[in-house]
C-alpha cells in the first residue's frame, strides 16, 4: 500500500516567480520525512507539488519529475484527482467540512467518489477514526457536526479523513501548529501509528517535533529574499540533528540562523 | 491600618485622568444625531404600517377576501376577494424564480469558481451591475420588444414573469456570488486532496456551506420582485376573475389591482386597494420569514 516518492530536479513556480529551485530527493516507503526551513523557503510548495496541490493556484507550474513508484504523476496523461486519491493531505488549520457529521467528514471522501453502501461506510468510518485515535472520543456522536469538536479533535477527525480513502503516501502541512502541546503530542503519536501503514511527509516549524517523529529530514532555506528555496541537505534524522554536513544546516538547528 | 501621607514627595501628575469635557460633549451630540436618525426612519415606517393596517384590516379580516375573486362585481359593490391577485402574484413570483434562480446561481459559481479574473468574468460581472441598476420599466418594456413586437406572441403572465427574471437574475448572481465568496479555501482544497473532482467539491461541499446564505437571497429578491408594478402594467391585463392559466388571457396580481382600483372613486374601490396592500406587505413578510426559517434550518451547525 506504501509507496515511494523520487523527486527530480523539480523547480516550482508561481506564475513568473521561481519558488523552489531543483529539489532531488527520495522519501522511503513506510518512513517519516520531515521538511524543516525559514519561512518562505518552499517547504510547502514543495509538499503541495507532492499531490498536484499546487497547480490549484492559478499560474502554478511544475517542472521536472516526481515519480510515485517510478510512475510520473505529472505525465500529461495522468489524471490529477487520480494522484489525490493515492498521496491524501492534511492541513495547517483543521478544516472539517461545517456542513457534514463527524460520521460523514470521516467518510467524505469514500461518499464523494460514488460509494453509498453505508455498511461499508460504517465500518470505514470506525477504522479511519480508531487509525486517528478519535474513535473514544466521538464514538457516541457520530451524527454530531464535525464543526463542534476542540482543534485538536478537529485535526485528528481531519487526519481520519484523510486515510479513510486509503491513500499510499500521507502529506501534512504543520499539523499541530494550530494545536496546544497535548493535541500535538496526540498527533505525534498517531504519526508513529500511521507509518507503519503509510509514507508520511511532514512540513514542520518545530525542530524538536521532527527529530521526534521523522527518520530523515530535509532542510530548505533560501539563498536570499526574492531567490527560489533550494534543498540544503536531505539526511537521517539522528545525524541531521547531530552531526550536519551542511554548515547552514548547523547553524539553522541550532538556532544561529540569519 | 493608617495611611501615612509623605508631605515631601515631590507633585506628580496623576497617570490617568477623566474624559475631558470635549470628549464627552462630542459624544453626547453624535449620540443625540444617531438616535434622531434612527427616529426619523422610524416614522414613515410606522406611519406606512398604520395607515395600511387602519384602512385595510376591514378587507382582509374577511374570509371572503382569501377565497374569492371580483368576478361580476360592479365597481360600486361591496363584497368580493383578492384570490385572483393573490394567486397572479404568486404565480407570476414563483415561475420568475424558476427560471431566475437556476440562472443566477450557476453565472455566480461560474464567477467564483471558474471565471477567475477572466475577460468574460470580469464583463459578466459587469453586466450584472449595469443590470441590477435596470429600472423595472425598462425591463418591462424590453419583454415587450421582444416577446410582443417581434415574436408576435400575446401579453401574458409568463411575459410579466420574464421581466422580473430579469429583474431578478442580477440579485441572486450578487447575493450568491457573496456567499460563495466566504466559503472558506480551504475546505475546496481539503476536498481536492481526497481525490474529488471539482464539480463534485463545488456541488457537494461548496454550495452546502454556502447554502443557507443562497437560499436568504432568492427569498428576498423574490419578494422584492413581487411588488414590481412596471411590468404588471405592461405586459399583462388585468382580469377581476380567477385566471390560472400563465401562458395566456390576462391575469390580476396584487399591485395590477391597486393600480386598477384606484382608479375607482367608490369606497369599493378604497376598499380592495388597502386591502390588496395589506394582502402584498403580508406574503412579502410571510417569504421574509420563509428566508429567515430556511437560513436558520440549513446554516452549517457546530452542536
Amino acid at each position: 500500500m506504501a509507496k515511494r516518492l523520487d523527486l527530480k530536479d523539480v523547480d516550482i513556480y508561481y506564475g513568473k516567480f521561481h519558488a523552489v529551485d531543483g529539489v532531488t530527493l527520495a522519501v522511503p516507503p513506510r518512513s517519516v520525512t520531515a521538511f524543516i526551513g525559514p519561512s518562505g523557503c518552499g517547504k510547502s510548495t514543495v509538499l503541495r507539488t507532492l499531490n498536484r496541490m499546487h497547480e490549484v493556484i492559478p499560474g502554478a507550474r511544475v517542472e521536472g519529475e516526481v515519480l510515485l513508484d517510478g510512475e510520473d504523476i505529472y505525465n500529461s496523461a495522468v489524471d490529477p484527482v487520480a494522484v489525490r486519491r493515492t498521496i491524501g493531505m492534511v492541513f495547517q488549520r483543521p478544516n472539517p467540512f461545517p456542513t457534514m457529521s463527524i460520521r460523514d467528514n470521516v467518510v467524505a471522501g469514500l461518499k464523494l467518489q460514488g460509494r453509498r453502501n453505508k455498511a461499508e461506510l460504517d465500518e470505514t468510518a470506525e477504522r479511519a477514526l480508531r487509525a486517528a485515535n478519535l474513535w473514544n472520543e466521538v464514538k457516541d456522536r457520530l451524527s454530531k457536526p464535525g464543526g463542534g469538536l476542540s482543534g485538536g479533535q478537529q485535526q485528528r477527525l481531519c487526519i481520519a479523513r484523510a486515510v479513510a480513502v486509503q491513500p499510499a503516501v500521507l502529506l501534512m502541512d504543520e499539523p499541530c501548529s494550530a494545536l496546544d502541546p497535548i493535541s500535538t503530542l496526540a498527533i505525534e503519536d498517531l504519526i508513529a501509528e500511521l507509518k507503519k501503514d503509510y509514507t508520511i511527509v511532514i512540513v514542520t516549524h518545530n525542530m524538536q517535533q521532527a527529530a521526534r517523529v521523522s527518520d530523515q529530514t530535509a532542510f530548505f532555506n533560501l539563498r536570499a529574499t526574492g531567490e527560489p528555496g533550494h534543498l540544503v541537505e536531505l539526511d537521517d534524522t539522528p545525524k541531521m540533528f547531530s552531526n550536519p554536513t551542511q554548515q547552514a544546516t548547523e547553524d539553522y538547528i541550532s538556532g544561529r540562523f540569519g | 491600618m493608617t495611611t501615612t501621607i509623605d508631605l515631601d514627595a515631590p507633585a506628580r501628575e496623576p497617570t490617568f485622568v477623566g474624559v475631558s469635557a470635549g470628549r464627552r460633549m462630542k459624544n453626547a451630540g453624535a449620540t443625540a444625531l444617531v438616535g434622531l436618525a434612527f427616529l426619523i426612519a422610524l416614522v414613515p415606517l410606522i406611519w406606512v404600517v398604520y395607515s395600511v393596517l387602519a384602512n385595510g384590516a376591514g378587507a382582509v379580516l374577511n374570509s371572503q377576501w382569501w377565497s374569492q375573486s371580483l368576478n361580476g362585481l360592479l365597481a360600486r359593490q361591496q363584497g368580493g376577494g383578492a384570490y385572483h391577485a393573490i394567486i397572479g402574484t404568486l404565480f407570476q413570483g414563483l415561475v420568475c424564480a424558476a427560471i431566475a434562480t437556476p440562472i443566477g446561481i450557476m453565472v455566480a459559481v461560474y464567477l467564483v469558481e471558474y471565471g477567475g479574473r477572466s475577460r468574460l468574468a470580469r464583463a459578466t460581472t459587469f453586466m450584472v451591475d449595469i443590470l441590477t441598476g435596470v429600472p423595472s420599466i425598462v425591463a418591462a418594456l424590453f419583454i415587450y420588444a421582444v416577446w410582443i413586437s417581434i415574436f408576435g406572441l400575446g401579453r401574458s403572465a409568463l411575459a410579466v414573469s420574464l421581466a422580473l427574471v430579469l429583474l431578478m437574475v442580477p440579485v441572486v448572481v450578487r447575493s450568491s456570488e457573496e456567499m460563495l465568496r466566504i466559503v472558506p479555501d480551504d475546505l475546496r482544497e481539503a476536498s481536492y486532496a481526497l481525490g474529488v473532482p471539482k464539480w463534485k467539491t463545488i456541488v457537494k461541499v461548496v454550495i452546502p456551506t454556502a447554502l443557507s446564505g443562497m437560499l436568504t437571497g432568492v427569498v428576498l429578491a423574490l419578494a422584492r420582485v413581487m411588488g414590481e408594478t412596471a411590468p404588471v402594467l405592461i405586459l399583462v391585463a388585468y382580469a377581476p376573475y380567477i385566471n390560472f392559466n400563465i401562458f395566456e388571457g390576462n391575469m390580476a396580481s396584487l399591485p395590477l389591482l391597486m393600480t386598477v382600483e384606484r382608479n375607482n372613486p367608490t369606497d369599493a374601490g378604497s376598499y380592495r386597494v388597502w386591502g390588496a396592500a395589506i394582502t402584498l406587505i403580508l406574503i412579502i413578510t410571510l417569504f421574509q420569514l420563509l428566508a429567515a426559517f430556511l437560513s436558520k434550518v440549513t446554516a452549517p451547525k457546530t452542536k
